[in-house]
């Protein structure tokens, strides 16, 4: 664990910058997360991050697959929002653990 | 000096040679692992395991119920390999196979393939192997870019940060 300063708040992250608590996450702070990888997130952007939010409050697994299948977004459209990291980024900017799927 | 900066794998070519179950989802789940990972990745089925993207197969793949010694029965009895030759056992096995699997979120094999297709990666067909199985281009999954030689393959495997996998 280590303390960053995100979006003016100082936050505990795990070593490879996933928050620790999701409850201190706010859209500033994704904001900020996405401009270090390099993603300008839109509103579509949020409707996928909530959504991942639900899903992990709720204690379910998450897949791209299964992520495809919300209704809000199709696998090729997770690649479009988060190129070269369709769950492992969309789960840092939102503020949620690491993803331990391996689809 | 102790050299410690990282050199992140960049393209994965995996070659897929047999037909059964287990042995496409593995190269199915390492080719999807590669491109979730932002890995450039190209696929190529050959012999067998033409199986994987034939239409007609691949939905339908079977794990062998005899000469597998991991085989074991719901439990964890041991499998007599008798009773793995009856028939409809290595089908209704294989079945059940796939639906444990469904439930862990792993798709069909169709489904599979479109996955690693909507992040980029490469499906391909051994030419010498669909010849040799008399297929044709359309016998095969949309998913597939084309059909190409071993040699076309080497030449996209080119770069000092990729690997060849053979399952």
């Amino acid at each position: 664990m280590a303390l960053k300063t995100i979006a003016g708040v100082e936050l505990k992250v795990s070593e490879d910058g996933y928050l620790d608590d999701m409850s201190q996450w706010n859209e500033e702070i994704a904001k900020e997360i996405a401009k270090e990888i390099g993603i300008e997130l839109t509103p579509k952007h949020f409707e996928v991050l909530n959504h991942l939010r639900e899903k992990t409050a709720a204690k379910e697994g998450l897949t791209i697959r299964s992520v495809g299948k919300s209704g809000i977004i199709d696998v090729k459209g997770l690649y479009v929002l988060f190129p070269k990291g369709p769950l492992k980024f969309s789960s840092k900017i939102a503020g949620i653990p690491k993803p331990t799927s391996c689809i | 000096m102790e050299i410690k900066e990282k050199k992140p794998l960049e393209k994965v070519c995996l070659i897929c040679a047999k037909g059964s179950l287990e042995d496409v989802y593995a190269s199915l789940v390492m080719a999807n692992g590669a491109v979730m990972e932002g890995i450039e990745t190209n696929v190529f089925f050959t012999f067998f395991g033409l199986d994987g993207i034939t239409k007609k197969e691949m939905n339908g793949l079977h794990t062998a119920t005899t000469g597998n010694p991991a085989m074991r029965m719901p439990g964890g009895l041991p499998f007599p390999t008798m009773l793995g030759g009856l028939p409809g056992v290595e089908s209704a096995v294989s079945s059940m196979m796939r639906k444990q699997m469904e439930a862990l979120d792993m798709p069909p094999v169709d489904e599979f393939l479109e996955m690693i297709t909507a992040g980029g990666g490469k499906i391909y067909a051994c030419k010498l192997a669909v010849d040799m199985f008399k297929l044709k281009k359309e016998d095969l999954s949309d998913e597939v870019s084309a059909i190409i030689t071993i040699g076309e393959f080497y030449e996209m495997c080119d770069g000092d940060r990729t690997q060849i996998i053979f399952t």
